[in-house]
């Protein structure tokens, strides 16, 4: 028996989720008493797979089959499958984040094994297999059991601390024979440079108070001196002032990062469906009874043309610039 | 062209969350509940752009008990062409993705869509495993979606960008947000309808994998802490010094 975690990179790196859910899938092998072995799939440099053993990897696979190369779900669940049969794996543990939420579940299938997703807390083992995973988009928490020997669980980003020990493991070549991809990627249309949002542990996220996309240089400031992603709240996106891919809520992404600073966002319920996972929340907003100061942390009450300047020189006087 | 539109009923996005029954159970009174937003928006409404467009016949299928109904005929309303209730009332994701695939075997189709996840259970499950069910391709989290002949064109979400992808039918793709323009239904729609061919269908007995056993609230929020809006340094001291995220 073992605890097997799949390792998701993109272009030869391995992400920080990846990291995540390798440390998760550790614990439990530390909580239960199984080794450890973490999947990699694609081509991905040496460096990057030694790197693994430092976040509980007792040993790394690494395949790289041709068929890897463009995702299709279907074909890394069934890498996993043969990964799983040959470390006799009772816990499989991936991100839940797009490749993740792909592959699990048509693992589940290849496996018969129950799939639990968005888990935010290590399993309970002391009588049957439980685990609490988020639900209500985050409004509540389920307890949810699985009944199928083999379990699968997607870990939530931000929900499990990282700690690197310094050790290393052996790589090896895992060789199987694959289905070739059915699904075909023809072009990639990526922001370059910028910090992707679901792996991001400081947001600043822009809403209508900003008054239009030619203010966006001054949340911009404030990111890139508080090392953050941007985001934007839905009728941000709809108007075109920020790409589709920032607006957060729930239509769009659910984040979960240690800190979420809002900037004339006004908190409807929909927007804090996909925020409200935040360890920490700052809204800053001229109208003191905006509905978001009730899921905040911290507030400003203010305009955020003369706050958020202001923030960004106190940020970069207290990193030292 | 043969589209199965998956819809599973939902508590509203404004609902209060509250749980009964020792906490094994979501509360349901006052609560109105609603076709998930993902599967009326995108999925429904992408398949009757292509039923206006290329003549495509659309069926909507549920998997729940008789409180779906009024649901699949709000779907219904939008024009489309039948429905499908399987009258099984658990939650378990592979058991309602076993009894979709069972469904679809006997029918056949040449495109099923789900939405990207349920907004109550946030399983993004059930599209995953109807396509693996089936043994066709799955394409998650699509944003946009064509097809040319027997061939589909997706373009999907990754960290920070998109992939554009192809695949061929039959196919399973997973919607949110860009595959369509929201739309209402129109009078003639909801008049007709009633008269469309709904039926309900006894489940298979299946396998459960996984059960919810109970619910909890997350802790409440402390409460804000103000800080006056000219004193900036004191908010960065106090996520340094007292939250420790910076
Ligand atoms: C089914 C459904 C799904 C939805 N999904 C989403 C979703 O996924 N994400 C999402 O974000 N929304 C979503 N919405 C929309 C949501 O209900 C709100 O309409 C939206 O979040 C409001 O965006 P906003 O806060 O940017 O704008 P507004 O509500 O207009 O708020 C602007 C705020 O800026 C403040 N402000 C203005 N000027 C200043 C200034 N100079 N300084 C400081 N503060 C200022 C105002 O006080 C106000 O609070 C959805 C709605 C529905 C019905
Ligand atoms: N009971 C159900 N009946 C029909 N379709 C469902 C049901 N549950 C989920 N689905 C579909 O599967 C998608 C993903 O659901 P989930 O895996 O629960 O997040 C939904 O958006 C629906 O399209």
């Amino acid at each position: 028996m073992s605890v097997l975690v799949y390792v998701d990179q993109q272009d030869g790196k391995i992400k920080k989720a990846a990291l995540e859910a390798l440390s998760y899938g550790a614990a439990i092998g530390s909580q239960a008493n199984l080794p450890v072995s973490a999947l990699v799939a694609g081509q991905v440099p040496k460096e990057e797979l030694d790197r693994l053993g430092s976040f509980g990897a007792g040993k790394v696979l690494h395949a790289s089959n041709g068929e890897l190369k463009s995702f299709d779900g279907a074909v890394h669940a069934a890498l996993l499958k043969a990964a799983a049969a040959k470390e006799n794996a009772t816990v499989i543990v991936l991100s839940h984040n797009f490749h993740g939420k792909d592959i699990a579940p048509q693992l589940s299938v290849l496996l018969r094994a129950g799939l639990v997703t968005g888990v935010i807390s290590l399993p309970d083992l002391s009588a049957e297999f439980t685990v609490k995973k988020s639900v209500f988009s985050g409004k509540a928490v389920a307890r949810v059991k699985v009944i199928s020997p083999v379990k699968i669980l997607t870990l939530s980003p931000n929900s499990f601390p990282l700690t690197p020990s310094g050790k290393s493991a052996p790589v090896e070549k895992l060789e199987v024979a694959l289905p070739a991809s059915r699904v075909k990627v023809t072009s990639v249309e990526k922001e370059s440079g910028a910090i992707p949002l679901p792996e991001a542990e400081i947001i600043v996220s822009g809403g209508r108070g900003m008054k239009g996309p030619e203010n966006w240089g001054m949340l911009e400031a404030l990111a890139q001196a508080l090392g953050a992603a941007t985001a934007c709240s839905r009728p941000v996106a709809d108007a075109g002032w920020r790409p589709h891919h920032e607006h957060v809520g729930q239509t769009g992404l659910t984040v979960r990062p240690n800190l979420y600073v809002a900037l004339g966002i006004s908190g409807a319920i929909q927007h804090l469906a996909g925020v409200n996972g935040s360890k920490v929340i700052v809204v800053i907003n001229k109208d003191p009874e905006a509905p978001f100061f009730k899921a905040a942390d911290y507030g400003l009450v203010g305009d955020i043309f003369q706050i958020v300047p202001a923030l960004t020189q106190a940020v970069k006087k207290f990193k030292g610039e | 062209m043969k589209i199965l539109v998956c819809i599973s009923r939902t508590a509203d996005t404004t609902a209060k969350i509250a749980f009964t029954s020792n906490n094994t159970k979501f509360d349901e009174a006052d609560v109105q509940f609603i076709i998930n937003p993902y599967d009326e928006w995108y999925a429904l409404v992408r398949a009757l752009e292509m039923k206006e467009k290329d003549g495509a016949t659309v069926q909507l299928i549920s998997v729940g008990g008789p409180e779906t109904d009024p649901l699949l005929r709000r779907g219904l309303s939008y024009g489309l062409d039948s429905a499908v209730r399987v009258n099984y009332s658990g939650s378990d994701p592979f058991r309602i993705a076993s009894e979709i695939a069972a469904w679809v075997r006997g029918e056949g189709f040449d495109l099923i869509l789900t939405g990207k996840e349920t907004i109550d259970y946030n399983g993004s499950s059930v599209g995953g495993m109807i396509a693996a069910l089936l043994g066709v391709p799955f394409i998650s989290l699509a944003t946009k979606l064509d097809l040319a002949g027997s061939r589909a064109t997706v373009h999907r979400e990754m960290e920070g960008g998109e992939e554009i992808c192809e695949a061929d039918l039959p196919l399973v793709v997973s919607c949110q947000k860009g595959v369509a323009e929201m739309r209402m239904p129109n009078i003639r729609g909801i008049q007709t309808a009633r008269s469309k061919p709904f039926q309900v269908r006894e489940p298979e007995s299946g396998e459960e994998l996984i059960q919810s056993l109970d619910f909890e609230l997350p802790p409440a929020k402390a409460g804000v802490k103000l800080v006056p809006a000219d004193q900036p340094e004191e908010l960065v001291r106090l996520l340094h010094e007292e939250a420790r995220v910076i």
